[in-house]
């Protein structure tokens, strides 16, 4: 267990190498430099500040010196923001994002979990159609068009809820249900699937041939493996949580990481783009991490491949 | 559950044609394995449903601008802000402009862009999957390598800098999106190949001296058919709603053009006073996407009815 956790870890860092590689390359191709303006500057000012924001070496010397910083947590300064350093705007920024981002994953696990778990117990019952009906229409449905309406039925309409900003738990509902509905439908909708294979197996049968009281063989037996490809599916999610977020903070006008992800790359602000991405990508490997490490708890087969 | 069961199974039987008059040759009728796919999907409500609904909007969106007497465009402000009524059935928006001939042109661009970029997707992941499967060893190890880096990039963020870099537009956008969504058909097409290339029947061809390209296209592809038809129908809404965030967000499709996006964007700045601009697209949007999934579903009952028990 402890080489395979250790493979994991020394795989997080070629990614996250390539990834900053990648968005590095990719930004210089965009034409255009945070310094491009309407009135252009005069060529030594130019020069200056290239010089001072280190653009005036090769792009593979600024990429080693840029990997250099990062791993000793320095990510720069901004750009186009003065005086203010990356790890500053993220600081602010980021546990916003998590907050809003935790509790959405939170409130999808807390109501798809159990909805697809008797949503499978109760197969093809009315309390199954009517989950199934749920999960179906809650995917479809993308958040910038949940976020308004739930703005308007429960803000503008009967006024329970602020529309916007993140200021307090009465802030955080409508955000929060906004990220979580889609969540929660994939939750169910998954859990539902996996739950209706596992009481097909065998040794469900075998349980309750040998008089296993219901409860134990659901808890016991089916739950637990049917719970797997649940927490397989984590990382991915946790890419629709990102993105999900960003929309609802954009709608909400939450003050989280989302709205630098537009502005700095429209304005050209490579260190805060390099920052996202370092920052983004360190989240997904990280979560991928977590979930190969508890997959390989709970299925002992894969640490041994 | 056990009736559903065993009527697949008479599916697999061979029919005997009732004609069978005295003289005339006996003829067996063998089902194909498409022909019971198609069955079996005709029989599937929900699948039907959608693909009838889909059906449905493209018919619309093709001539929806052609029997109405508005323009794309053509503004008025007396009639702004409209509900549905008599002269505009869907209404018309803060410039007077019709929706029911917006919402159309809207879908147009909504839904090519979309089948686009699977289409696109489909063909590189296609390609990678099966030669990275195909190869094994070490290029099938760098290939799926590279695969998982590509795993590590944040989406969205990626997409946005794709759109900047390519400018807004229509191909810019389908460009943007499959570059960034044909990670998992490739590592879906691999797994298959890699499960399919044990069979004696690629070693036979192989002895036979069949080219590599014949084994993969001849051979191993046809056999992964059935699970590249669902990828495509699971792909296209997302595709969907992937073009329609980036155009709300005002990064895709941008005036005089418009998508479900551009035109739920332009919604979303008049939610306070004129919500229905919003609820209208946003309509179209999920409809849209529903139906797909279910098709996509159906789709895969009908290939594989073993799952209908457990999807």
């Amino acid at each position: 267990m402890f080489k395979f956790i250790i493979r994991r870890v020394l795989w997080a860092i070629p990614v996250i190498l390539l990834v900053i590689l990648f968005t590095f390359l990719l930004m210089k191709a965009i034409p255009g430099g945070p310094f491009t303006q309407e009135k252009r500057l005069p060529a030594e000012i130019l020069a200056n500040l290239n010089a001072k924001y280190g653009l005036d070496s090769p792009w593979y010397v600024q990429y080693v010196r840029y990997v250099w910083h990062t791993f000793q947590g320095d990510l720069g300064v901004s750009m186009t923001q003065k005086g203010r350093t990356v790890v500053e705007i993220i600081g602010n920024a980021f546990p916003v994002s998590m907050q809003l981002g935790g509790m959405a994953f939170l409130l999808a696990m807390l109501i798809g979990v159990p909805a697809g778990v008797i949503a499978a117990l109760r197969h093809n019952s009315w309390i199954d159609y009517t989950a199934m009906f749920y999960s179906t229409v809650g995917w479809a449905i993308p958040v910038f068009i949940i976020g308004p309406i739930l703005i308007l039925i429960f803000s503008l309409q009967l006024g329970w809820f602020p529309t916007s900003r993140w200021e307090g738990p009465k802030y955080w509902v409508l955000p929060v249900v906004a990220l979580g509905t889609g969540l929660s439908a994939y939750f169910a909708r998954l859990t539902r699937g996996s739950m209706l294979e596992t009481l097909q197996q065998d040794y469900v049968r075998t349980a309750q041939a040998k008089g296993l009281a219901y409860r134990t063989v659901v808890f016991k037996h089916v739950l637990r493996n049917s719970l797997i490809p649940v927490v397989t599916q984590a990382g991915p999610l946790l890419g629709f949580v990102i993105t999900g977020s960003f929309l609802t903070e954009y709608i909400f006008a939450i003050p989280g990481l989302g709205k630098f992800y537009v502005t700095s790359v429209s304005n050209r602000d490579y260190s805060v783009v390099m920052g996202l991405a370092v920052l983004l990508s360190g989240v997904i490997v990280v979560a991928n991490l977590i979930v190969d490490i508890i997959y390989g708890f709970l299925d002992p087969r894969i640490r041994y491949e | 559950m056990t009736e559903e069961g065993s009527s697949h199974q008479i599916d697999r039987t061979v029919v005997i044609p009732e004609s069978l008059d005295a003289g005339a040759p006996l003829t067996l009728k063998q089902s194909t394995l498409w022909g019971d796919v198609i069955r079996r999907f005709v029989r599937n409500r929900a699948g039907m449903a959608g693909l009838i609904v889909i059906v449905i909007f493209i018919i619309y969106s093709t001539i929806g601008p052609l029997i109405r007497p508005y323009g794309f465009s053509e503004q008025d402000f007396s009639v702004a802000y409209q509900l549905p009524n008599a002269q505009h059935w869907f209404g018309t928006d803060m410039f007077g402009r019709d929706l029911f001939v917006r919402v159309a042109m809207g879908g147009r661009v909504s839904l090519l862009v979309a089948f686009a970029a699977t289409g696109v997707v489909l063909v590189v992941g296609i390609l990678y999957g099966s030669i990275s499967g195909f190869a094994g060893g070490i290029t099938d190890n760098v290939m799926m390598r590279f695969v998982d880096v590509l795993y590590g990039l944040p989406y969205l963020p990626f997409a946005i800098i794709m759109i900047v870099l390519l400018g807004s537009g229509v191909v810019p956008m389908l460009l943007a999106l499959a570059i960034v969504s044909w990670l998992t058909p490739a590592r879906l097409v691999r797994g298959q190949i890699l499960t399919l290339k044990q069979n004696e029947y690629v070693e036979a061809g192989r002895a036979m001296g069949a080219s590599r390209g014949r084994l993969i296209f001849r051979h191993l592809l046809p056999n992964t058919l059935g699970i590249i038809v669902v990828a495509m129908f699971l792909e296209v809404p997302a595709m969907i709603l992937g073009e329609a965030t980036l155009s709300f967000l005002g990064l895709g499709i941008s005036a005089p053009n418009a998508s479900w996006g551009t035109l739920a964007e332009e919604g979303w700045k008049a939610l306070r006073s004129h919500p229905w601009l919003i609820i209208l697209p946003g309509l179209f949007i999920a409809i849209t996407v529903l139906a797909f999934n279910f098709v996509g579903d159906g789709f895969r009952d009908a290939i594989d009815p073993r799952t209908k028990e457990t999807k």
